[in-house]
């Protein structure tokens, strides 16, 4: 048994609860002993960079000199804290001078970074350590007729730190056929849901999200699955917003990869979090529970 | 680094982390092509860093453009001259913040800026305070349009009306008051 150290992220805990749950049931099914970072904080987050690049680097790089003192490799299941944390690790690792100011904070505290952790997303993990094959073998009930529609979401895929293609994704496929079901393809699966944006830019964002959903559905989508915590929320609780806005009756199921991964593997529905879904993703998954 | 009369907006941006690229700009297009928000956005991408390349200062800083930005690293990825605009427009956006620039057409810097006063406040991120810092800052009234969707969180047990400190609170006070005597002209 492999083990990490586990970086659950703020939403993991709130608003993108059913990805906290099923990761660490699956993770535990699959082999990975996942270690909890003991006081990490606030990965340091997009708004943050924008407001005060310094500060969130310091703020990340906290919880990487606390998890570097484990020697374990770092993983999160949120894309988010992913791309921000390899940020951070980056910027430090380019600009000596910064690392060293981060350091003189850090020292406050009793800390150092040294620049030796390294970060992954946990479905990376699962794809290159437990691998797809392993995955494969695992389960118990295959999802055979399940039409998935695979959307990564952004941060999984584009920032330089992604292990996917940039414009035309195929990780979430691999997954998503591991486990018996089938992987829609649709042409927006790449793009955009908005993000935190949705709160001060909502038009847009529900226009965004419509898109996908016109373009999953068509595709003859009845669910769609996301790695990413934001992408989720906007996709599952904006849903009903957007049918009222468009006039539409778009009932899609947007699971965490790690829920459908759990279903596939016989985990039970509350070791997965389903109940924390909105859009109530029992009736696609009634055949396989 | 302090703003100083002598040096051009365009090194400036240059010296903040992720404004390195701004020089390797060709006005190609592709990025406000590739953009999802490029509509929303006052000037459009590639404009931004146009109006930067021409030290524009006062007209950019002072820009709603930038806040538009969704993060989606299209650009990035698509840019045939490695300019990485998403953290270009990140550092024109930490400039605005730290000159004092407040952007007229958008709340997203509002928005920013209740979710980091959430993290300082908490070690983390709480979505409720977020919101309702937000909302008390902007419109409360725009609150209501969202009571459908929060109540959507809430209702599944996923919209926590507190936040739990984290056990290392103390100790990342003590580095971020460390941090702002060594900041520095970093
Ligand atoms: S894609 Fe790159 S080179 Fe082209 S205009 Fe945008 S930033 Fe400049
Ligand atoms: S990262 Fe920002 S600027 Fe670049 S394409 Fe996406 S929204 Fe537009």
């Amino acid at each position: 048994m492999k083990s990490y150290t586990y970086y659950p992220g703020c939403s993991s805990e709130a608003t993108a609860v059913g990805l906290g749950i099923s990761s660490r049931s699956v993770a535990e099914a699959l082999g990975m002993e996942l270690k909890e970072l003991e006081g990490w904080n606030c990965c340091g987050s997009t708004p943050y960079g924008s407001l005060d690049e310094l500060e969130a680097i310091v703020v990340a790089a906290r919880n990487l000199a606390l998890a570097e003192k484990t020697g374990l490799d770092l993983v999160t299941p949120c894309s988010s804290c992913f791309v921000t944390l390899n940020k951070a690790r980056v910027h430090m690792m380019d600009k000596p001078q910064l690392k060293a100011k981060v350091n003189e904070a850090l020292a406050a505290a009793g800390l150092e970074y040294k620049g030796t952790v390294k970060v992954r997303l946990l479905i990376e993990a699962l794809m290159n350590d437990v691998t797809v094959k392993e995955i494969a073998s695992k389960v118990k009930k295959p999802l055979k007729g399940l039409k998935v529609a695979p959307y990564p979401g952004c941060q999984e895929v584009r920032p330089r730190f992604g292990f996917d293609h940039p414009e035309n994704p195929i990780a979430l496929d691999s997954i998503v056929e591991a486990v018996g079901a089938e992987a829609v393809s649709y042409p927006s699966k790449s793009k955009c849901c908005g993000g935190s944006a949705v709160i001060a830019e909502e038009g847009l964002c529900l226009e965004l999200m419509y898109k996908l959903f016109d373009d999953a559905a068509k595709n003859g989508a009845e669910c769609m699955v996301t790695p990413c915590p934001l992408c989720q929320m906007n996709l599952d609780a904006y849903q009903a917003k957007i049918n009222s806005k468009y006039n539409t009756n778009f009932n899609l199921p947007v699971l965490f990869v790690t829920q459908l991964i759990g279903v596939a593997l016989g985990l039970k529905q509350d070791k997965l979090g389903l109940k924390k879904n909105i859009v109530n993703p029992n009736k696609v998954l009634a055949k396989y529970l | 680094m302090e703003k100083t009369q002598s040096m051009s907006f365009v090194k400036e941006v240059s010296q903040v982390p992720g404004g390195e690229g701004v020089n390797l700009c060709m006005q190609c297009g592709t990025c406000t092509a590739s953009c999802p928000s490029a509509k929303i956005w006052e000037y459009t991408p590639s404009e931004v860093i146009a109006l930067v390349r021409a030290d524009m200062r006062d007209v950019v800083l002072s820009s709603s453009s930038m806040w538009c930005c969704l993060s989606c690293y299209s650009c990035t990825v698509r840019c045939p001259r490695d300019v990485q605009p998403t953290s270009l427009f990140h550092a024109l956006e930490s400039l605005a913040v730290k000159h004092g620039y407040k952007p007229q057409n958008t709340s997203m810097p509002v928005m920013y800026n209740s979710f980091v006063k959430s993290i300082k406040k908490n070690g983390r991120v709480s979505e409720f305070q977020m919101m309702m810092g937000y909302y008390l800052s902007t419109n409360p009234f725009s609150a209501l349009g969202m009571i459908s969707v929060a109540w959507n969180l809430l209702s599944h047990g996923r919209l926590p009306l507190s936040a739990r400190k984290i056990k290392g609170k103390k100790d990342l006070d003590l580095i971020l008051k460390k941090l702002d005597d060594v900041r520095g002209d970093q």
